[in-house]
């Protein structure tokens, strides 16, 4: 069968309506009946990469694709790009400013933590053009 | 698999059908089918806020009366709740309360609190050696379980797998009974005194226990008038009482996770933001508490659907009561062996459109197109609770598109 897709539109800055996208994939992919873990393995990517794109970039664009084998996320943004994708896979590492921290944010664990939680993650980014972020996670990688 | 035993269910004749129930519940259990409530039975997970809302006392919790567990044993001990001490103005001790169960027939008191104690040294202990993954989630009030199961099974790992302090209770006393009547356990009835409907269920079918020590639940509701029309004329020197602040507090949303010792704790009460807690858990944002405390009432237990007290005031009365209290007793003789659940609770599947995922991708899509063409404005005189849902139940059989009352529909 044709597989479920699913586009969203996230605002930048908006911490209130941050989630929303994640949360509406979760909820969808529990009515579908995956298994919880692979559930809980694309909740924690997406939330993470929406914020991302809510902090970093101004908002962007969710396409979700939904087959029984699979979820593939692919977060689009056209904000300032990474300048070193090295430097910002790594734990910890985070440029965001004081008042995000102080929400709780940027602790530099994002990307790092959806590469590790996903099963095939890509980045393509361009200073002063924007990002792409793609994260696919596969059903029956988990007993439960 | 079903979610066990709920306790809420309707009085037909009293159901007006007006939707508010409906319109009120946190998971989408009800509908309204033929100008009656009906409540999908695998979705509700017993948090009492329909019983609150309806205006003509139609949902009831399955409960027994005094009457029933009454005489029913040889030797009946009452298990108040901890939200009991706080229910009655004027009474700034426990010492009226727990004599005035003696009073109005119970053969013996024992206080739910004592076991919480105990539950609380065992909380700590699991915190600091145990190897549950943190954070851990409390499971004392049963709607979180229930929650969990439904919701969020993801998280099923996290649960403190421990049985409730009422269960605990109804044990511990139940062999003090045997000792000191020299009766067998068979003729004596342990009767727990509930707050809240959730709790009610959780007495009935303790979980993965094949014979709860408990055999009756009252409510707070029924025992309190019982016990302001006796109490009058007893003094406030303590003679029944056994538990101190910590067992006393769990009664409070925070009591708990202080009576446990953890610091990195986080407590919330009230369903909708423990739906949140469970939420931001569940997307990874939690990762830096050991404990989450859930209370699916506000603010606490003393918030229960079958309490009478207003909320605040039965919590500020509970907290002036235990500033006079003395210190927690010694280490005692509560059975610690069989603490812990018996079952690993698993997921349910109560929000699956289908148990094949093809099939269920294609129920979505039929969801999604009918709810394109319903109005969007979840008036709820179809008898689901959203436009969304009602395109749910008709894909499910559970409804027709011709109850939508738009024409264009």
């Amino acid at each position: 069968m044709s597989p479920l897709i699913r586009e969203y539109e996230v605002p930048g800055n908006d911490f209130a309506r941050a989630g929303e996208a994640s949360g509406h994939i979760k909820s969808m992919l529990k009515e579908l009946g995956f298994a919880p873990a692979m559930i809980r393995r694309v909740a924690i990517t997406t939330y993470e990469a929406e914020i991302n794109m809510v902090i970093h970039a101004g908002g962007g664009h969710v396409t979700a694709t939904v087959t029984p084998d699979a979820v593939k996320v692919v977060f689009t943004d056209r904000g300032p790009g990474i300048p070193n994708v090295e430097l910002a896979m790594q734990a910890g590492w985070s440029t965001a400013p004081q008042n995000i921290r102080a929400l709780g944010f940027g602790a530099g664990m994002g990307l790092p933590n959806i590469r590790k939680y996903s099963d095939d993650f890509a980045i393509q980014t361009e200073v002063g053009k924007g990002t792409t972020l793609s994260i696919t996670v596969y059903a029956g990688k988990e007993s439960s | 698999m079903s979610t066990g035993y709920a306790s809420i269910y309707l009085e037909n004749e009293k159901c007006a059908g007006c939707t508010k129930c409906m319109q009120r519940c946190p998971t989408e259990a009800i509908r309204i089918r033929g100008g009656k409530a009906s409540i999908l039975q695998e979705r509700c997970v017993d948090c009492g806020e329909c019983i609150r809302v309806c205006p003509h006392h139609a949902m009831k919790a399955r409960v027994d009366s005094l009457s029933d567990v009454l005489g029913k044993y040889k030797y009946t001990i009452a298990l108040p709740a901890q939200a009991l001490y706080g229910q009655f103005p004027g009474v700034r001790t426990r010492a009226p309360i727990l004599e005035g169960l003696l009073r109005i027939g119970f053969d013996s008191v024992f206080e739910v609190a004592a076991a919480a104690e105990v539950m609380s040294a065992v909380t700590h202990y699991e915190l600091n050696y145990g190897s549950i993954p943190h954070p851990i989630i409390t499971t004392d009030c049963p709607v979180i379980l229930r929650i969990v199961r439904i919701r969020f099974p993801s998280l099923l790992p996290h649960l403190l797998n421990y049985r409730s302090p009422m269960e605990v209770a109804a044990r511990w006393s139940k062999r003090l009974a045997v000792k000191e009547t020299g009766l067998s356990e068979e003729d004596i009835g342990c009767v727990y005194i509930s707050p809240c409907p959730a709790k009610c269920a959780g007495a009935k079918a303790a979980l993965g226990t094949a014979r709860p020590a408990i055999t009756g639940v009252v409510s707070i509701a029924e025992v309190a008038p019982r016990l302001t029309a006796v109490i009058g004329d007893i003094d406030d020197h303590e003679r029944y009482a056994q538990a101190g602040a910590a067992g006393v507090g769990w009664a409070i949303s925070g009591g708990q996770s202080s009576a446990a010792g953890e610091p990195n704790h986080l407590a919330a009460s009230g369903i909708e933001n423990i739906i949140g807690i469970l939420e931001a858990l569940e997307d990874g944002k939690l990762s830096n508490v050991d404990l989450i405390e859930l209370s699916a009432c506000y603010p606490g237990c003393v918030g229960g659907a079958l309490a009478v007290e207003n909320p605040f005031i039965a919590k500020a009365r509970l907290q002036q009561m235990m500033m006079g209290f003395a210190p927690p007793l010694p280490p005692n003789d509560c059975p610690r062996e069989d603490m812990r659940w018996e079952k690993t609770p698993t997921a349910s599947s109560a929000l699956r459109l289908d148990k094949d995922v093809s099939v269920a991708m294609e129920k979505m899509e039929q969801i999604r197109r009918i709810t394109e063409s319903l109005p969007g404005i979840d008036c709820g005189a179809c008898g689901s609770p959203s436009c969304r849902a009602f395109a749910e139940d008709i894909v499910a059989g559970r409804a027709e598109a011709g109850m939508c009352v738009f024409p264009e529909n």
